[in-house]
């Protein structure tokens, strides 16, 4: 099982360097939405190490529901998710898999700009290790609850909106704890409380996740 | 349960309970509207914009009680593949959206001259908007396949997975500290508030449940008699008549 599970991350993380440069992509938008903000909020420092944390959080969450949609839609039209499905390993771990490759080329990269963001955008340097663990917990949380609504979208008409009216809400517990650990470690405060706030919503997702998107897959491939 | 499985039987059933649910909410909601409104006191620091707790809590109520029956209908649907289950979760979702709007309008109504704003972004008022998200979601979810039946599993599992939202919604006063007042009237020690207040409270709350019953009597029917009417017409198309 651990065998099939290490050729399936290596399949997906090779299929997504290869077409269309997905995870690139999800950084470059990362960037630019944060860039953004400057602009639209106007330049005073201050100002920007003010709302630094939720910007980049923001951006961040976007950024990995954009590549979201891919996750299982490619394979459920050429066919090898039926495939994937008929192997003798549990569908709940093979979603688990897959997100975990998901994660690994959509969620890891934002991991490791983000700190280059928050300079730019003049946060306080004793939040940065915070800012870079927030996101460390919370992006595969939003990869595993992001996996349920790919897996419920398979199929449907206008997938992409639909997937943000679905994933969106379910983001804003991940969103709320992630900000309050930076704000905290950048304000002097503990960040601890919030970071076990969001280990936690990491392994109720990673318990609850897998198993309903794998029963999303089943009744969409029935 | 399983009784109520056949939608011949079920037909029959709401036929008779439809309209009974319609008296009692009419009778409900005139009395209670009635006692809200001249038979109980205005508090002593809220004044006369008390009133507007007897449509917001029950609404309130009403919004999760609306969740909870989806979910229950939703997981009999998607567990026993209940066609009449699956008819009930999809009639409930936009009552529910309906009464968790209702709940944040005259939240809002009512914040604004008691906290001085019209929202405020607290652990109450937030987690009830997620739960009004995710009707929305259900619904347009619900309407997205082409196959009805593809619909109403995946929007069942959508409910479900949705549900984690209810517990955080109950206790969010007391885990956190909000702006939002805790619960007054399901307490271990009884209800802390008065009588005269109170029971308006509750027939409005009797209005509301009975109002949800007599909607979901009305849509559950049409539902059936839609299907039945696609299917004469399917019949027709094919030259079976």
């Amino acid at each position: 099982m651990l065998r099939s599970a290490v050729i399936l991350v290596r399949r997906d993380v090779r299929l997504a360097f290869r077409q269309g440069m997905d995870s690139l992509m999800a950084v470059a938008f990362f960037v630019l939405a944060v860039v953004l903000f400057p602009f639209g909020v106007g330049p005073e420092p201050n100002i920007l190490a003010r709302i630094a944390a939720g910007i980049i959080w923001v951006s961040a969450l976007l950024a990995s529901m954009l590549s979201l949609e891919r996750l299982f839609q490619a394979d459920y039209e050429d066919g090898s998710l039926e495939l994937l499905v008929l192997q003798p390993i549990p569908l709940e771990v093979l979603v688990a898999t897959k997100v975990f490759a998901h994660w690994l080329t959509s969620g890891l990269p934002l991991v490791v700009v983000a700190p280059l963001l928050a300079l730019i955008l003049n946060m306080a340097p004793e939040g940065f290790w915070a800012l870079m663990a927030a996101l460390a917990f919370g992006t595969p949380s939003l990869s595993l609850i992001g996996a349920v609504g790919a897996a419920l979208v398979l199929g449907s008409r206008r997938g992409g909106v639909l997937l943000s009216l679905l994933i969106l809400p379910l983001y804003i517990p991940v969103l709320i704890f992630g900000v309050a650990a930076v704000d905290a470690a950048a304000e002097g405060f503990a960040a601890k409380p919030h970071l076990m706030m969001m280990a936690g919503i990491l392994l109720a997702s990673l318990v609850l996740a897998p198993w309903a998107s794998a029963a999303a897959l089943r009744q969409a491939l029935e | 349960m399983q009784y109520f499985a056949n939608p011949t039987r079920f037909m029959k059933l709401t036929q008779r309970l439809g309209p009974l649910f319609a008296a009692a909410t009419v009778l409900l909601f005139g009395l209670g509207v009635y006692f809200a409104l001249f038979f109980s006191p205005a508090d002593y620091q809220q004044g006369e914009s008390v009133r507007i707790m007897y449509v917001h809590v029950p609404a309130a109520w009403m919004a999760l009680f609306c969740y909870i029956s989806m979910v229950i209908a939703a997981a009999v649907g998607l567990i026993w593949k209940h066609p009449v289950a699956d008819l009930a979760a999809k009639a409930t979702a936009p009552v529910g959206a309906a009464f968790t709007f209702l709940a944040l309008v005259t939240g809002s109504l009512w914040g604004k001259p008691m906290w001085g704003t019209w929202w405020v972004w607290d652990a109450r008022l937030t987690s009830v908007l997620v739960l009004f998200f995710l009707y929305l979601g259900y619904i347009a979810l619900n309407s997205a396949f082409d196959d009805p039946t593809r619909g109403a599993r995946a929007s069942a599992i959508l409910a479900l997975v949705g549900a984690v939202n209810l517990p955080i919604i109950k206790f969010s006063v007391d885990w956190w500290n909000t702006l939002h007042q805790p619960s007054s009237v399901v307490r271990l020690d009884g209800p802390a508030i008065h009588p005269s207040m109170l029971w308006p409270l509750l027939l409005m709350a009797g209005a509301f449940t009975c109002y949800y019953m007599w909607v979901l009597c009305l849509r559950v029917r049409s539902e059936i008699i839609a299907h039945k009417v696609r299917a004469l017409r399917l019949r027709q198309a094919h030259g079976w008549e």
